[in-house]
């Protein structure tokens, strides 16, 4: 079980890492921060592209597509949205650069 | 590709992860910081694809030789195609339940992560793998409802107010029982019913779980759900053996832990009440009151007079000025009194709008000073020497039943104190209350002057009346 002990490390000094890093946020970020945390855990397309890849019957693979297309909106819009809200912190300049998502 | 070589991509992209939500925390970093998550999940994306050949752990015939990899290609496509256009159009009133969705349907895939992977590998699960599963499904399930729930309130497609039903807790309570149950048989039997019945009772949860939460409470619960989700992320990543997602999902479910109490700190509450405050609290007779009393109206040449001989002006906006996109009227009329030597400063309650922040996004889109907006901490002990408060679009958020009357939904959340000030303007569409559902004492108030209408029409006049003034 010592795979399982390395993952369980893993785990352990993640959740130390994430309180770290946000331990003092101004209210203002709050929304935003939840929103790019809510993107970062769209991360599941792999794990939905690695079991849709691995999948050996109709069912398993008609469930594990749906996870890839949901996992996908929450992932890319998950980003996109939290981009267009920090595009208006951006007071002066006026940047209106089309912002460049991502895929 | 080496297994080497992709573990150690693998790592580059959970510290990207990492340097996402540390830039995140920062105003000057956080645009930045975002991109670098963004930068990071595509790189994993199209790594997954280039995975090394292996046996998966439960020696299962593996049949992976990418069959599906147009498909799997579609489907991302195609998700792209949805979300993408759903976060670009999406007006800044309704991010809020943009966001709440997009985590529902992250929380979804999670859960239909773990449920193929254990139908994969049936008897040949390890009890392990079971309980991560478990733990994927129903936290996941959870999360989907939830979520779908918060959009329903945050829509007004159904009711904003808090849903608390005779015997509610009770049918909680055997809800709950029910998935632990079911929890524990699924572990016994390994079997597919007993999953199905489990994720259903968890759905079914998920609903009741969030239905008794009302008003300006339900961002805290999206941010609660994010992290729910977070570790059905980081679950599921034990399932499958994927350090990443194991590292990315405990960052999103410990970070958004954090920002879950910091939310409900910023309120004033405890997440406890929060969650089951519709429980303990009486519903007050709040219907009694309310009936045709009389109120002030004036038109838009007073509200210009009061503020036209005011030395000092706080604006305090909310959700009605984000409805209207008012803000760059908001804007003209402040820099209209600046110019006439009048101290203007708008006053943002952290929780105002619909989400913690969210006067502060629609304000700087309008090129609103930073220094002009003012927190709540720091506006509140100036309001005695104010002389007018312009209330546009905001109701919860100076509503002084908060400190005054116990039991009712808002009741210990921090004000802003606007009844200190010589005068009180509300721009409002109608006298009906606010996003919780409570009556404003202040509306009442012999200084309280009304204007009724939406608040970028009202304003829009009253600069006009200002300019002939």
């Amino acid at each position: 079980m010592s795979n399982g002990l390395a993952l369980l490390s893993i785990f352990v000094l993640s959740v130390f890492i994430g309180f770290e890093v946000v331990s003092k946020v101004s209210t203002t970020l709050h929304t935003p921060l939840m929103s790019g945390a809510n993107a970062i855990h769209g991360i599941i397309l792999i794990g939905a592209i690695t079991v849709a890849d691995r999948a050996v019957n109709n069912v398993q693979l008609s469930l594990a597509i749906v996870a890839v297309v949901l996992a996908t909106i929450n992932m890319v819009g998950g980003f996109v949205v939290t981009d267009r809200m920090l595009e208006m912190f951006k007071g002066k300049p006026r940047k209106a650069s089309q912002t460049g998502g991502e895929k | 590709m080496n297994r080497n070589l992709y573990d150690l991509l693998g790592l580059c992209i959970a510290v990207s992860f990492i340097l996402a939500l540390k830039g995140l925390a920062s105003p000057k970093s956080a645009r930045r910081g975002n991109l670098i998550g963004a930068a990071g999940a595509t790189a994993a994306t199209v790594l997954v694809f280039f995975a090394p050949q292996e046996i998966s752990q439960s020696g299962t015939a593996t049949a992976s030789g990418h069959h599906h990899t147009l498909l799997i290609l579609l489907a991302i496509l195609f998700g792209v195609v949805v979300g993408v256009p759903a976060a670009r159009k999406i007006q800044m009133t309704q991010m809020p339940q943009l966001v709440a969705l997009f985590n529902g349907v992250g929380g979804g895939a999670a859960a239909l992560v773990s449920i193929v992977e254990y139908l994969k590998l049936g008897s040949a699960a390890s009890t392990p793998d079971v309980v991560a599963t478990v733990f994927t499904v129903i936290v996941g399930c959870v999360s989907f409802a939830g979520s779908v729930v918060t959009f329903l309130k945050l829509q007004e497609i159904m009711t904003t107010r808090p849903v608390v039903f005779a015997g509610g807790r009770f049918l909680i309570a055997g809800t709950l029982i029910g998935v632990l149950a079911s929890a524990a048989w699924v572990i016994h039997s390994m079997g597919n019913t007993s999953l199905l019945v489990m994720g259903l009772l968890s759905l079914l949860f998920g609903v009741l779980f969030v239905l008794p939460v009302g008003g300006a409470d339900v961002p805290i619960v999206i941010s609660l759900l994010n992290a729910f989700t977070g570790l059905t992320v980081a679950a599921s990543g034990y399932v499958l053996q994927a350090t990443l997602l194991i590292v990315a999902g405990t960052l999103v479910g410990a970070s958004g832990t954090i920002l879950t109490r910091l939310m409900a700190t910023a309120m004033g509450r405890s997440l406890f009440s929060t969650l089951f405050g519709a429980f303990t609290a009486k519903p007050q007779a709040a219907a009694a009151a309310g009936e045709a009393r009389p109120v002030k109206s004036g038109s838009p040449d007073d509200v210009a007079i009061l503020l036209n001989y005011a030395q000092r002006v706080v604006i305090v906006p909310g959700f009605g000025l984000a409805v209207a996109q008012a803000q760059h009227t908001v804007r003209e009329m402040a820099d209209l009194l600046t110019s006439k030597g009048i101290d203007v400063a708008y006053g943002i309650h952290p929780v105002a709008g619909r989400m913690p922040g969210h006067m502060n996004v629609l304000l700087a889109e309008a090129n609103v000073p930073y220094e002009q907006l003012v927190e709540m901490d720091e506006i509140n002990p100036t309001f005695p020497q104010t002389d007018v408060v312009l209330v546009v679009g905001a109701n919860d958020v100076v509503n002084p039943a908060a400190r005054t009357t116990p039991g009712c939904p808002i009741f210990g959340m921090p004000i802003l104190d606007v009844s200190q000030a010589g005068n009180v303007i509300f721009l409002k569409r109608s006298m009906r209350p606010g996003f919780a559902g409570i009556e404003n004492e202040l509306l009442y108030d012999p200084k309280t002057t009304l204007l009724f209408g939406d608040a970028k029409d009202s304003l829009t006049k009253v600069v006009s009346a200002l300019k002939n003034l």
